[in-house]
């Protein structure tokens, strides 16, 4: 079977709209969007209030949805599969899925996005599912009535602090800054939620609960001093690190794992191998640009495949 | 209808509890999308061995056996045998990790 023109690694915003693109260019696309990440990490949000068209929001699973029948639409073949190894490096690149089965193409688009940060403490991996959680929507519904924190002050962070005032008596935002980095509508509505308090310039230094999470034991990160804070269940939101473990050692990565692209295309160091989405975007991470990443990334292929 | 059954409060102590063959319990929500994605894992993997039994819960409408298992987390899968936890994995995992974890059982 001769090499297809394009193979795209991931199913985010960037994913999907690489493939609506590339298919509409009548690329025939081969899509993989992972065997329980397909959608990526919007299948975990609630309400997208920023995405340009829905002037009245939309949910994230909801949004992910219409973008990939889009893509099918235009005759994109999507499996519902993982990539486990690749080789990049010739003209012609090889692709191996879950079942161990190789594919070929010309070109690849990388689309993997990121996942979510740990803060790296042993406790927080051994109370992992038993108090520690990393999916709001998915775990608010069992702290009903209980006191709970969520860590980090970014958008994620404070989008679940709001969603999880919902279920819980209180939510503590812990924050090692004394100030947030969400946009300002969202921390003015955080600002104004009862339910929901402070503790600012703070760190967790660990995790206490022999069988299910009991406190955190924070610390001030201006006077030092330690102190605990009572409570059910911990939703660590501090951010993300791009997937990129699949094409380190083949393709350029930055210090912190990024893949690098030159200029202001999705070009990476491999010809033929374009990379956009979360995995290349350390500054913006929204849905609207990691699409249009995926549009470059997709114009950039069809660019390559016609010299 | 899937190969994987229904349990609820009220059926689990006879379906799971007791049942001869280990049982894999999947705790599930229509709200949690990573269940969504597992669930036709499951259903592939109740197909395909007849040495065991998925059975899914819904937590929303059956509170009382996932408080009582302390669920925090969905998608958790518990494994039963004799009645007994033998095996819990929690959060969704790609088809060749949650066979790897399952294997003993299977």
């Amino acid at each position: 079977m001769s090499p297809r023109n394009v193979i795209i690694i991931g199913s985010g915003p960037a994913g999907y709209t690489a493939a609506v693109y590339a298919a509409r260019a009548q690329l025939s696309p081969l899509l993989f969007e992972g065997s329980v990440t397909a959608g990526g990490a919007l299948m975990n949000t609630t309400e997208v209030e920023n995405f340009p068209g829905f002037t009245d929001g939309i949910m994230g699973p909801d949004l992910m949805e219409r973008m990939r029948a889009q893509a099918v639409r235009f005759g994109a073949e999507i499996l519902t599969d993982d990539v486990t190894s690749v080789d990049l490096s010739g003209d012609v690149k090889r692709v191996v899925d879950g079942n161990g089965a190789t594919h070929e193409a010309r070109t690849v688009i990388l689309a993997m996005g990121s996942a979510y940060r740990e803060l790296g403490l042993d406790n927080e991996k051994r109370l992992s599912g038993h108090g520690v959680s990393w999916c709001a929507t998915c775990d608010g519904f069992f702290f009903r009535d209980q006191d709970i924190a969520v860590i980090g002050g970014g958008d994620s962070a404070v989008e679940e602090a709001t969603f999880l005032t919902r279920f819980a008596r209180s939510v503590t935002l812990v924050h090692r800054r004394d100030s947030l980095r969400a946009s300002k509508i969202m921390v003015e509505r955080a600002m104004a939620d009862p339910k929901l308090t402070f503790a600012w310039n703070s760190t967790v230094e660990d995790v206490i609960g022999d069988a299910k999470v009991s406190a955190l034991v924070l610390k001030d990160t201006v006077t030092g001093a330690a102190r605990e804070l009572p409570v059910t269940g911990m939703f660590v939101a501090i951010g993300h690190d791009p997937r990129s473990e699949l094409v380190r050692g083949q393709v350029d990565l930055d210090d912190e794992g990024y893949v690098l692209v030159q200029g202001r295309s999705t070009a990476t160091n491999l010809p033929g191998v374009f990379a956009c989405g979360d995995l290349v975007d350390h500054t913006y991470r929204q849905a609207i640009t990691a699409a249009g990443s995926g549009c470059a990334a997709a114009l950039d292929a069809e660019r390559f495949l016609s010299h | 209808m899937g190969a994987t059954k229904p349990v609820t409060d009220a059926t689990f102590a006879a379906d799971v509890l007791g049942s001869d063959k280990p049982v894999i319990v999947d705790f599930w929500a229509e709200w949690c999308g990573p269940c969504k994605m597992i669930a036709p894992i499951l259903e592939e993997i109740a197909r395909d061995n007849d040495g065991i039994t998925v059975v899914k819960l819904n937590v929303d409408e059956n509170p009382q056996t996932a408080a009582s298992y302390g669920i925090t987390s969905i998608p958790t899968m518990n494994v039963y045998s004799g009645g007994e936890i033998v095996k819990t994995i929690i959060g969704a995992k790609p088809k060749a990790a949650l066979l790897a974890d399952l294997a003993p059982y299977l």
